[in-house]
């Protein structure tokens, strides 16, 4: 029902994509794959959640755990093709304070690299 | 409420992801509303949020039951648990830099969220369980 659909570095940047419901299984399964690139050095890390069109608090709340992790590093977090509802919560929780939040890949990428 | 209000009810089993069924049906009774896609989805998320909450603060083992009343001017959800209550003033509402900054429980999102995304929000909690009124306005402002 939701999974990772595919994990790519790109100078310096890893992507990570994502399908399906953002709740607490696929929230763990991306810090999991993240925590990977992160342990391996690569701290900027940038999830797409184009086909993603929903969240919970559950998942949002392990998505600040990862924010904690790659504070301490000096890493960062950002998102791209955010649903618009997902990015309203994460604005209502405060996570877009710590995030920077782009209209497409191509976009953060340019940014980012 | 009128009785004449039409009320589509729902009950819900204690499984995993089956806030999704109560989604699903929240976007047939949206549409049926002509709700726009943004309120939609909004009660979309408070949806998920009071089930999640009624799921697990509730320690019930019974089901959920959720009444979607229709009417001209607004869309009233009620959840209802039959767990243990909780006492409503005692509700902290959450601060992101806070958590961050120790080793506080990064949980507890989820009251917040429905009363910033439904136009009015309420509970009664007693030891015999908690529901949850939110409502959705058909017009802004109203």
């Amino acid at each position: 029902m939701s999974k990772i659909i595919g994990t790519e570095e790109k100078g310096g940047v890893v992507i990570i994509s994502t399908e399906g419901y953002l709740n607490k299984d696929l929230a763990i399964a991306v810090m999991e794959e993240a925590t990977k690139y992160i342990d391996n050095g690569t701290t900027n890390i940038l999830i797409n959640l184009s086909k993603s069109n929903i969240v919970n608090s559950i998942g949002a709340s392990i998505i600040i755990e990862l924010i904690e992790k790659l504070q301490e590093v000096n890493g960062s977090l950002s998102f791209c093709e955010l649903p618009s509802i997902i990015e309203k919560t994460f604005k209502i929780m405060g996570l877009t304070k710590y995030c920077d939040t782009y209209e497409n890949q191509e976009a953060a990428l340019e940014q980012l690299t | 409420m009128s009785e004449a209000n039409p009320t589509v009810e729902l009950k819900l089993p204690i499984i995993e992801n089956m806030e999704l069924v109560a989604t699903q049906t929240s976007e047939v009774v949206s549409k049926h509303m002509d709700l726009s896609e943004e309120k939609t989805s909004e009660i979309s998320m408070a949806l998920i949020e009071a089930c999640i909450n009624a799921f697990e603060h509730s320690e019930t083992k019974s089901e959920i039951y959720i009444h979607f009343i229709i009417s001209d001017e607004r869309l009233t959800i009620k959840v209802i648990d039959k767990g243990k209550g909780f006492d409503t003033s005692n509700v902290k509402i959450p601060n992101i830099e806070k958590k961050l900054k120790s080793n506080e429980r990064k949980r507890g999102w989820g009251i917040l969220l429905i009363k910033e995304l439904m136009d009015s929000v309420d509970f009664e909690s007693s030891t015999d369980g908690t529901t949850l009124t939110m409502v959705k306005n058909k017009i802004n402002n109203e």
